[in-house]
């Protein structure tokens, strides 16, 4: 059972990610995309962007080490071998480009019980290096009880 | 701006469809993209262990293919401001057939003021709905 009192708590800023053009470029295959933005800088320039483009759900890869920090916590108490993702949303400020030197700050947005399970939104705030919001990552996960 | 006109389109209207062949390289492969290692997505053992009926595609995987289908018909991925889903059913990827995931996307919402539109994406395995609410905004 996850501790309901963390609802609410917020967990320190990841150390700084650098984007880079071919982790861009091996997410952007491994989701099987087409989209030129994605892969070729030429493309990507040509749109208006100043590096390739990452796919729409990279900003997952951020969010991960923010996760990690929570899973970590005693005081969150959440078993990973019984947690299933339940739903996923990216709302972007700016796609992420290579290049990008991001952040991100999680917050539990809340903690709700259903029966023996328990649900936790993740409220993930990932920033550039000039401080300025580039995307709101929320997260639920839903943990099986016994 | 995009090549798509916002005053052509109507609520319903298709817009593409992509069919994708997940392997157990495919998740492998996002594995590493991603830094997803969790062992339920390359090992039989270890998913059968954790009550699994076998290894499962990451759910994030077939919500990454999905979106495809929005950028395909943007033409720029950077269009894609705002997509969520929720995860309602797992896929189960045989190691040597495989798993075929069905995507298809039609126009849910338009606000013309904005210049943007809600893409409804409809997501299947074995003909059974694997996302639920898997909507991507897209700005024209």
């Amino acid at each position: 059972m996850v501790n309901p009192n963390v609802e609410g708590k917020k967990y320190p800023a990841t150390a700084p990610y650098l984007v880079g053009r071919e982790k861009v470029r091996e997410f952007a295959n491994a989701v099987m995309s087409k989209n030129p933005v994605n892969h070729d800088v030429f493309a990507a320039q040509a749109a208006g962007y100043i590096d390739v483009v990452a796919a729409p759900t990279f900003a997952v890869v951020i969010q991960e080490r923010s996760l990690h920090t929570v899973l970590a916590d005693p005081e969150a108490d959440i078993d990973f071998s019984r947690v299933v993702h339940g739903d996923q949303r990216f709302v972007h400020a700016r796609p992420i480009v290579a290049g990008d030197e991001l952040t991100s700050e999680l917050e539990v947005a809340s903690v709700k019980t259903l029966g023996a399970h328990s649900m936790i939104t993740f409220e993930t705030k990932i920033y550039d290096a000039a401080a300025a919001l580039v995307c709101t990552a929320i997260s639920t996960l839903v943990v099986r009880g016994d | 701006m995009t090549h798509i006109d916002i005053a052509g389109l109507e609520v319903g209207q298709e817009i593409g469809s992509r069919t994708f062949k997940l392997t157990r390289d495919s998740l492998v492969r996002y594995a590493g993209a991603s830094g997803d290692f969790n062992p339920i997505h390359y090992r039989d053992d270890f998913a059968q262990s954790v009550g699994l009926p076998g290894v499962l595609a990451h759910g994030m995987l077939t919500m990454g293919v999905a979106v495809q289908v929005a950028a395909d018909w943007v033409g720029d991925a950077g269009k894609i401001v705002d997509y969520g889903v929720r995860f309602t059913k797992p896929v189960l990827v045989d190691a040597t057939e495989g798993a075929t995931v069905v995507v298809t996307g039609k126009v849910g919402e338009i606000d013309a003021e904005a210049g943007e539109v809600r893409v409804d994406l409809t997501v299947t395995y074995n003909e059974t709905a694997v996302l639920g609410k898997a909507q991507a905004r897209v700005r024209l």
